[in-house]
């Protein structure tokens, strides 16, 4: 019988509950490990995990600084989708979204994947032009896209506003049927328990306060609690990446660290039934299931370490909100919070070999790492197993700023804060 | 947040345009190989506290700014005119 199941349940709710387990051990650290990988968000966690399950190394350990979810996985909008344009991008996503689709039978933990649909709004002509060219390059690799009227944008979404008196009338839209939202958490908390089931050492409380090196070979990391030994050290630590690579002698990364704020409104009844991304500037709405509007989608637009953030994003985020929903505007807010995100120069993630011996680096992840979480631990492990990238990782080098293969979805050029 | 501005005085960050870190070096107009112009297009010491930055106060007096700005903290230590009025204030 599975650990956890609708059996399970039952036969413990009447026994008591005596007989579940933690999700996770606490583990103390070892000496040594096959490979260490720093930071336990989403990413750090998927790529301890499939490291077991793929390529049979157990001897593993997640070294993490504070507790698991406090980071970006536990902060994020929780939207997945695979409809990028360039190529490099809709392959990996789509890999993601094919491993999302089976990821709460694969975990034996239900992470809430709800394919609810991702509808991307256009307001000019010329928008819908771009979207039919992105749907057009999405079928062609065999991924779902269809394109929507403004009729169909109001069936899909009968809150939203179509008239032609809106501040930025909608014309139609992108639609991903297979896109949706997840359980941040519960996707921290499956892959963390999915590993620790097959040997991994998550270790917690625990933050990576330098490298160890021999002979300029990265071999282990220094801690609070001691320095553990390892063949292979994976860094994964979102915001923090430029930080954490500085312990290791390495400050010269194409990223930059930026803020995001998310909101959430109190609850109201169903209302917003797909992801609804406004076509008009940079907003994200989705309806969580106790019925808060969850929504943000821009920067603060200035380098920040802070993790929360100030009101002018507030207000051009609720003007969004409101320009689409203007039904919600007595709504109040419930909360906002923040996270750091590793906006990287072309918008694009990096998962490469290097930049020293010894090391791994999976990074960039600007803010569209959550719905990556799956082919990132996947490729991420790959690379650290073999020595060399994955197919569906090889574009996603850390050298390609100097050969100017850059990988830019949105066409802005080396500016962070703009992808 | 607010920037001082040392020609309009304290102003909402609202009315300035971020544009990024200061201390890149840019390489002569007449550099016309690609290598030494990757370390200013493409990379950034990305620091945690005390970061220089220019701004721009577009919505004032659109000068561009040197900034000093603690990045952990949104704490702005110092705003000064960049380029020939800098530290002529
Ligand atoms: C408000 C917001 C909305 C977002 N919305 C979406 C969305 O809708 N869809 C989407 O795909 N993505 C979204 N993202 C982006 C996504 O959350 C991130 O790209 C992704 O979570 C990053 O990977 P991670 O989960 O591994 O990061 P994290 O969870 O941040 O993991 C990094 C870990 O490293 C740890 N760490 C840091 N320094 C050290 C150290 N020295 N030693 C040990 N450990 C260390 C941190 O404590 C942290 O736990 C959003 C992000 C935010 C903040
Ligand atoms: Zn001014």
């Amino acid at each position: 019988m599975a650990e956890y199941s609708a059996l399970r349940v039952l036969t413990q709710g009447i026994t008591g509950n005596r007989g579940w387990r933690p999700a996770w051990r606490k583990a103390e650290p070892k000496p040594r490990y096959d490979a260490i990988i720093v930071g336990g968000g989403g990413h750090g966690l998927a790529t301890a995990f499939y490291l077991a399950k793929n390529h049979k190394l157990t001897n593993i350990a997640v070294v993490e600084r504070g507790w698991i979810g406090q980071g970006n996985v536990g902060r994020n909008q929780t939207i997945v989708r695979s409809n990028y344009l360039l190529p490099e991008n809709h392959r990996f996503y789509e890999w993601s979204l094919k491993l999302w689709e089976g990821l709460s039978q694969e975990l034996n933990y239900n992470v809430m994947f709800s394919q609810r649909g991702v509808l991307n709004l256009a307001h000019s002509p010329e928008q819908l032009d771009r979207f039919a060219e992105r749907g057009n390059a999405l079928r062609l690799a065999g991924i779902d896209a269809e394109l929507v009227s403004r009729e169909g944008v109001s069936r899909l979404c009968p809150g939203l506003d179509i008239s032609p008196g809106a501040r930025f009338p909608v014309i139609g839209g992108l639609l991903q049927k297979r896109g949706g939202t997840a359980r941040h958490d519960a996707v921290a908390w499956g892959y963390a328990r999915a590993a620790d089931r097959l040997g991994v050492d998550i270790i917690e409380n625990t933050p990576v306060t330098g490298f160890i090196k021999e002979a300029g070979k990265v071999v282990g990391v220094e801690t609070p609690h001691g320095q553990i030994k390892a063949a292979k050290v994976g860094v994964s630590v979102a915001g923090m990446t430029s930080d954490v690579m500085r312990l290791a002698g390495v400050d010269n990364l194409p990223i930059e660290s930026h803020l995001l704020q998310a909101f959430v409104t109190e609850p109201v009844k169903p209302l917003i039934h797909t992801v609804v991304a406004y076509g008009c500037g940079n907003m994200y709405v989705t309806q969580s299931d106790k019925g808060g509007l969850v929504f943000g989608g821009g920067l603060d637009l200035y380098n920040s370490y802070a993790q929360r953030g100030n009101l002018p994003a507030v207000h051009e985020m609720t003007e969004q909100l409101l320009a689409l929903f203007p039904n919600v505007s007595r709504l109040k807010l419930l909360r906002s919070w923040g996270g750091i995100m590793d906006m990287s120069m072309d918008g694009s993630p990096i998962i490469d070999k290097g930049p020293l011996p010894g090391l791994y680096l999976d990074c960039g992840w600007c803010y569209g790492g959550f719905k990556a979480t799956p082919a990132a631990g996947w490729c991420f492990a790959h690379t650290i197993a073999n020595d060399e990238p994955h197919p569906l990782n090889a574009a996603y080098r850390l050298d390609r700023f100097k050969d100017g293969r850059t990988i830019d979805e949105a066409g802005v050029g080396p500016t962070p804060r703009l992808h | 947040m607010l920037i001082p501005c040392p020609v309009c005085g304290l102003r909402d960050v609202g009315e300035f345009t971020y544009w990024g870190d200061a201390g890149v070096k840019r390489p002569s107009h007449r550099e016309k190989e690609a290598g030494p112009w990757v370390p200013y297009v493409y990379e950034r010491k990305n620091l945690r506290g005390k970061h220089e930055e220019i701004w721009q106060h577009e919505h004032g007096c659109r000068q561009f700014l040197i900034a000093t700005r603690n990045t952990e903290t949104h704490e702005v230590l110092d705003a000064k005119l960049a380029g020939p009025f800098g530290g002529d204030e």
